[in-house]
């Protein structure tokens, strides 16, 4: 335990592990990033890149840098923290180190406000602010339904999941009642995609992060109060059920996050993802969002190129990810006997 | 009676319709080690609740220190207040001196995140529960013993001149229930707090509170020091329970001794 204390009587506390675990992986993203924008179409490598992104490129570099593949890099990155802070809420809030907005229903909520619009052929904007009226009129309903003389930790739990269910379902017969275009366009939406996207992607959630962040890391303490059950965390002075309004207000972002890439299950296991190419990902016809806008190449002949690992929605990727570090996570737990 | 910092004016305690209580005043002697008996289910543990701010009572006040305890901040509140729950959760994977540690909570802030009285002050709770010795252990791996006493240094290092304990020897057996006892006496005497405790045990709360409390259908039926309350009578009135009433050998406390079946049933106990 590393402890810093100034004169004034502040004092932080730095667990050597976190602050080691952050570091590495702090690295890492960095260098999984600067590989990622020199992998594509147009390769540059490492040194070049940096060497671009510190402004000593050429024009061309400097477009295909900062315009095509910085931005998707920092909206995915985003993407991943926003996932990330929204999945440690979760578990915090509920006490189930396997909670997560997906668990309870907001995610399924967010996707059928996202395909409601999807079903009249609405505009991005349109989908995206349906899709975050949606996780938070689902967050409502859930804390209203699970309300009992305050929100508890299982009730908040199994309501959420009775609503995933009913979500999904309503989210498959919408599928069904779609034009076969739209239902592509949604259906790539729902897996999520960081094709094509630009500044004006990476800017509104980037402007969330800003106040979502550090609001959350003013309640973090609170937050690991809860995990003492309500009744000691009240003891100790926290208000909880105020706390659990939390998600709520982080649903409000959260679909924002969905907006730019839905995601699949178990996003705490997020991780860098290759990107589809830029340059063949422009002009993707069943692409979504910030694609929309005019696209001044011809749409090459990529569809057919989709099919390439390089080409997978960075869904389904960090969905294979996850998913096996959930049965990981599932047999290590089993033979610890903590399941 | 002495003075109170913490007390019950009127309450009218009930979960959604179901009243439990209804008109109850009750105080807390500044510096007692108060004790709340009675039979189950007749509202001891939801009185602790509504001291404890846990539960908002529909009619009448909590009082602490002559204020509205729901008009006061939590944070304020929990520090002057402290609470140990029937069933505390303990994260996984947390290790002693961090679930002691947690105890400081509401003295911390954002940037103020560990002081050096905090540090001293989680040392001093180890050491005065005899935890001390188990910091770097998990929790998980204690005996029930070990493990309510570091819940008792939690409680302890919120250094609140008051707190509250809800049953603190549930699921311990007796020699433990006793090492509990006494540690809680000895922070009552030789640390001046102020005790309230939930217990079962009639004879374990006549031997060591200084203030009893008995209750039954949500009213007070008696309050004061045991030896001048507990009687055979008020056993019968409070539990229904035909008894006699003795001096403890070991304290000079009464001592309850159930009478024998066929006494009971000829109905000749009395004391």
């Amino acid at each position: 335990m590393i402890v810093i204390r100034t004169p004034a009587r502040l004092s932080v506390r730095l667990r050597p592990r976190v602050l080691a675990v952050g570091t590495v992986c702090l690295l890492l993203t960095v260098g999984v990033g600067v590989l990622a924008i020199g992998h594509g179409e147009y390769p540059m490598s490492p040194i070049d890149v940096l060497r671009t992104l510190t402004g000593g490129g050429s024009p061309a570099e400097e477009f295909i840098v900062t315009q095509l593949r910085l931005p998707r890099l920092v909206t995915g990155l985003a993407v991943g923290t926003a996932l990330g802070l929204a999945g440690a809420v979760f578990q915090s809030l509920v006490r189930n180190p396997l909670g997560s907005p997906d668990v309870l229903g907001f995610t399924q909520g967010a996707a059928t406000g996202a395909l409601v619009v999807v079903a009249v052929s609405g505009s991005s904007a349109a989908l995206a602010g349906s899709a975050a009226l949606g996780g938070v009129v689902t967050g409502l309903l859930i804390y209203l339904i699970a309300w009992r003389r305050g929100v508890h930790g299982y009730r908040l739990v199994l309501v959420g999941i009775g609503m995933s269910a009913i979500l999904t379902g309503v989210n498959g017969y919408l599928m069904t009642r779609v034009p076969l275009m739209s239902a592509s366009r949604a259906m790539l939406w729902l897996t999520g995609s960081l094709d094509g996207r630009g500044w004006s992607d990476a800017a509104p959630l980037l402007a969330a992060l800003a106040v979502l962040v550090p609001a959350l890391l003013a309640c973090a303490p609170a937050l690991r109060m809860t995990e003492l059950g309500d009744d000691a965390a009240s003891g100790l002075g926290v208000s909880v059920h105020r706390l659990r309004m939390l998600p709520r207000r982080g649903r409000a972002a959260g679909g924002a996050v969905r907006s730019r890439r839905r995601t699949l299950p178990f996003r705490r296991a997020h991780r860098p993802a290759p990107w589809p190419d830029d340059s063949r990902a422009r002009g993707h016809p069943a692409a979504c969002g910030g694609r929309r806008r005019a696209d001044p190449r011809p749409p090459p002949a990529q569809v057919a190129l989709r099919a390439l690992p390089g080409q997978l929605p960075v869904g389904v990727v960090t969905g294979v990810i996850g998913g096996g570090y959930l049965v990981w996570l599932l047999a290590t737990e089993r033979r610890a006997g903590r399941l | 009676m002495s003075t109170s910092r913490l007390g019950g004016d009127g309450l009218r305690l009930a979960y959604d319709r179901r009243v439990v209580a209804e008109d109850l005043t009750v105080a807390v002697p500044d510096r007692s080690f108060t004790v709340i008996i009675g039979p189950n289910a007749c509202g001891k543990s939801t009185l602790l609740r509504a001291l404890s701010r846990l539960l908002r009572p529909t009619a009448g006040a909590v009082l602490l220190d002559g204020t509205d305890i729901h008009r006061l901040p939590a944070r304020a509140v929990a520090r002057t207040l402290g609470l140990l729950p029937q069933s505390p959760i303990a994260p996984d994977g947390i290790d002693v001196a961090e679930l002691v540690a947690r105890g400081r909570y509401p003295h911390q802030g954002l940037l103020r995140q560990w002081s050096r009285d905090d540090e001293r002050i989680v040392a001093e709770s180890m050491a005065a529960t005899g935890v001390d010795d188990l910091g770097d252990r998990l929790v998980d791996e204690l005996s029930g013993g070990q493990r309510q006493r570091v819940w008792l240094a939690m409680a302890l290092a919120q250094q609140t001149p008051l707190l509250l304990l809800d049953e603190p020897t549930t699921y311990l057996d007796i020699a433990h229930q006793i090492e509990v006892l006494d540690l809680c006496a000895r922070l009552h005497e030789e640390q001046g707090r102020t005790l309230v405790a939930v217990l079962h045990d009639l004879n374990h709360a006549a031997r060591y509170a200084t203030h009893l409390i008995a209750m039954r259908d949500g009213r007070v039926v008696a309050a004061g020091e045991p030896r001048r309350i507990v009687t055979a009578e008020l056993v019968e009135e409070v539990f229904g329970l035909p008894c006699r009433v003795i001096d403890d050998p070991e304290t000079g406390t009464p001592l309850v001794v159930p009478a024998a079946r066929a006494r009971a049933r000829a109905g000749t106990v009395t004391r």
